[in-house]
């Protein structure tokens, strides 16, 4: 499981930083090019190219090719392994009550 | 209406609040009838066999959860029954003696009912491990989730 332990913390890494959280909030919304993901931030677009290749790195972002367009797509997958890891004690108790929400159903038809 | 936990740094106690969309008599029915209780309590895809299940004060409870992959078992006493109140304890067979209690009240909303549930481990070493292990469980779901996509 090194190999794991290595994405997530390039992952986690990646994310340490404002600006590169605020380009996963952008691209969650949609892809974007480079200069549609420069225009809000008041840094310099090669600054904010630098952000995007830590992020690629880090296997959170891909980059395809669209004639002239080079745009920036979330990988949904490797956020769902991290929000997973964050958030697997209380997944595991959700998915238990809402069993019991379908238990606590079937009572109430036959009080 | 979701699960919120609350597992504060450096303490040992994890406190798990959620709403039921039933009263309060039958939220604790869920949790006193075995016949009840082995169709939503534990992990996700396990099946779970109840040894000994008496929900009364001073009654104890062994039951296995199981999937292909192994058996986890589970025992524990019940100090406390009654109609808004279960204080019972929690041991996991697995690591014995790290005997873990757990309050669970249930507040009448009208109709509604909201369930807190109170669990004291026996260090924050030992609460901090339970959190772990949860995590490492669901990124491997995560994982074969992944997998799955993969393949596709």
């Amino acid at each position: 499981m090194a190999v794991d332990e290595e994405a997530l913390d390039r992952a986690f890494t990646a994310l340490g930083d404002p600006v590169r959280r605020a380009l996963i909030a952008r691209l969650s919304r949609g892809e974007a090019t480079v200069n549609e993901l420069a225009e809000p931030f008041a840094i310099t677009k090669q600054a904010v190219s630098r952000h995007i290749q830590v992020l690629e790195q880090a296997g959170l972002i891909t980059r395809s090719r669209d004639g002239q367009r080079r745009p920036c797509h979330l990988v949904p997958s490797a956020l769902e392994a991290l929000t997973g890891w964050i958030d697997t004690y209380r997944l595991a108790t959700e998915r238990s009550y809402r069993r019991l929400d379908a238990v606590l159903d079937t009572l109430e038809e036959t009080p | 209406m979701s699960t919120t936990i609350t597992a504060q740094p450096g303490t040992p106690f994890i406190e798990v609040t959620r709403e039921f969309a039933a009263p309060p008599s039958a939220v604790f029915r869920a949790h006193t009838d075995p016949e009840l209780i082995v169709r939503w309590l534990g992990p996700h895809g396990m099946e779970m066999e109840i040894v000994e299940f008496d929900a009364r004060s001073g009654g104890t409870y062994d039951y296995i959860h199981r999937d292909e992959r192994g058996e986890y078992r589970f025992r524990g006493v019940y100090h406390t029954v009654s109609a808004d109140r279960i204080v019972q304890t929690f041991e996991f067979l697995g690591a014995p003696g790290e005997v873990t209690l757990d309050s669970m009240a249930l507040t009448d909303l009208g109709g509604r009912t909201r369930m807190v549930t109170h669990s004291v481990f026996p260090s924050i070493e030992a609460r901090d491990a339970a959190l772990e292990s949860g995590m490492s469980r669901g990124m491997t779901e995560s994982y074969e989730r992944l997998d799955k996509v993969l393949a596709g």
